[in-house]
């Protein structure tokens, strides 16, 4: 059976899905924003497939391994997708939205061949392997292309704060998912504790973007240069 | 090799969102207005000093949190950890960050007098609804 800890894991992300939900709906940013909150959604609905998965197996199982790292995969597609969308708020007046879904799809199956390259030669397991591969390289992927977004927000000098919000939030969260992984494949001897480190970081993204949603209307502006770390 | 490099680039780019991320926060809030009432108990008029912010932070966990708020007072939290550590390391042989460390600190005291206005008038709110429940 699940400990109070792997209890509160569950119980600590999944009410701030909700919040950020009922946030966009409550301030009419759910279509504006379609992609993100779909990604939210479906977020919630693995939370709770999850939690009942490890009701019945327990943290450790196997079977909550699997479930996890799948929908885990499954996720971060959907994340990618809505990290495309922002490309295409920020770069709506250029009307590149057809070359920024091109690009997104390309990038897409060339990670997904490079994951396949990387395990292809497996044994066993070859499926569970290229689903976690895929999904450490994506994370990746999402933190170098969301580094080039706030590249081009500030040189385009975009100036909607909640856009800006949104997107340095999602740098925020592939950050930490990048490094969590890199530290578990550079200390193998770690993993159990580094582990733990997901589920939290989760809950990052729900509760940035609720508050993105709740507290800076649509029409908000600020200088993003102000924002930078080196002063432009 | 690879991972070493993977989490060296993902360390700087993540101090650089968060760091950005924290002063967008605090832009966004920057504008508010303060009401007198706030004013009054936390001392703070129009401009906040870095020292305000432990006292400010003791009042805003005296009041009820909204969900929605919690995660940037967290977030504005850890910013000022970082701002203190920058003082009092880098700060005392770069002058100009000093300067620059002791803003950022006022600005996070602002910050967090303004979630302490959101949450009175959040709890004020909540009170009125049971009042009328």
């Amino acid at each position: 059976m699940p400990g109070p800890f792997e209890y509160i894991l569950w119980f600590l992300c999944t009410p701030f899905e909700v919040v950020a939900l009922v946030c966009a709906f409550k301030r009419k940013a759910f279509r504006r924003y379609l992609f993100l909150n779909l990604y939210v959604a479906a977020s919630l609905v693995s939370s709770l497939a999850r939690f009942q998965v490890f009701h019945h197996y327990g943290l450790t199982s196997s079977a909550y391994v699997y479930f996890y790292y799948y929908s885990d995969a499954l996720l971060t597609i959907f994340l990618y997708f809505a990290l495309m969308s922002l490309y295409s708020y920020v770069f709506d007046e250029l009307k590149a939205e057809r070359l920024v879904s091109l690009m997104a799809f390309a990038l897409l199956v060339g990670t997904a061949i490079f994951s396949y390259s990387v395990v292809h030669q497996a044994s066993d397991k070859l499926v569970s392997r290229f689903v976690v591969e895929l999904s450490q390289n994506l994370y990746f992927v999402g933190l170098v292309l969301t580094y080039l977004l706030w590249a081009s927000i500030l040189k385009m000098r975009e100036t909607r704060t909640r856009l800006i919000q949104l997107v340095l939030s999602l740098g925020v969260y592939f950050s930490l998912f990048a490094a969590t992984y890199a530290l578990r494949n550079l200390y193998p001897g770690m993993s159990s504790l580094l582990q733990a480190l997901p589920p939290l970081i989760a809950c990052f993204l729900p509760m940035a973007w609720g508050y993105a949603y709740w507290r800076l209307p649509e029409e908000a502006r600020l200088v993003p240069a102000r924002l930078a770390v080196v002063p432009r | 090799m690879m991972a070493a490099g993977i989490f060296v680039f993902s360390a700087a780019a993540l101090l650089q969102f968060f760091i950005s991320y924290c002063r967008s926060l605090i832009a966004a809030s920057s504008k508010q207005v303060l009401s007198p009432e706030v004013k009054d108990v936390t001392g703070i008029q129009r401009f906040a000093s870095g020292d305000d912010f432990k006292r400010v932070m003791q009042l805003l966990q005296l009041c009820p949190e909204s969900p929605e708020d919690r995660n940037s007072v967290q977030a504005i939290g850890a910013y000022f950890g970082l701002l203190n550590l920058l003082r009092s390391t880098l700060a005392r042989v770069v002058p100009s960050m000093r300067v620059w460390t002791d803003s950022e600190r006022g600005l996070c005291a602002y910050f967090a007098a303004v979630a302490l206005e959101r949450r009175i008038s959040f709890s004020r709110d909540m009170l009125a609804q049971q009042m009328d429940g």
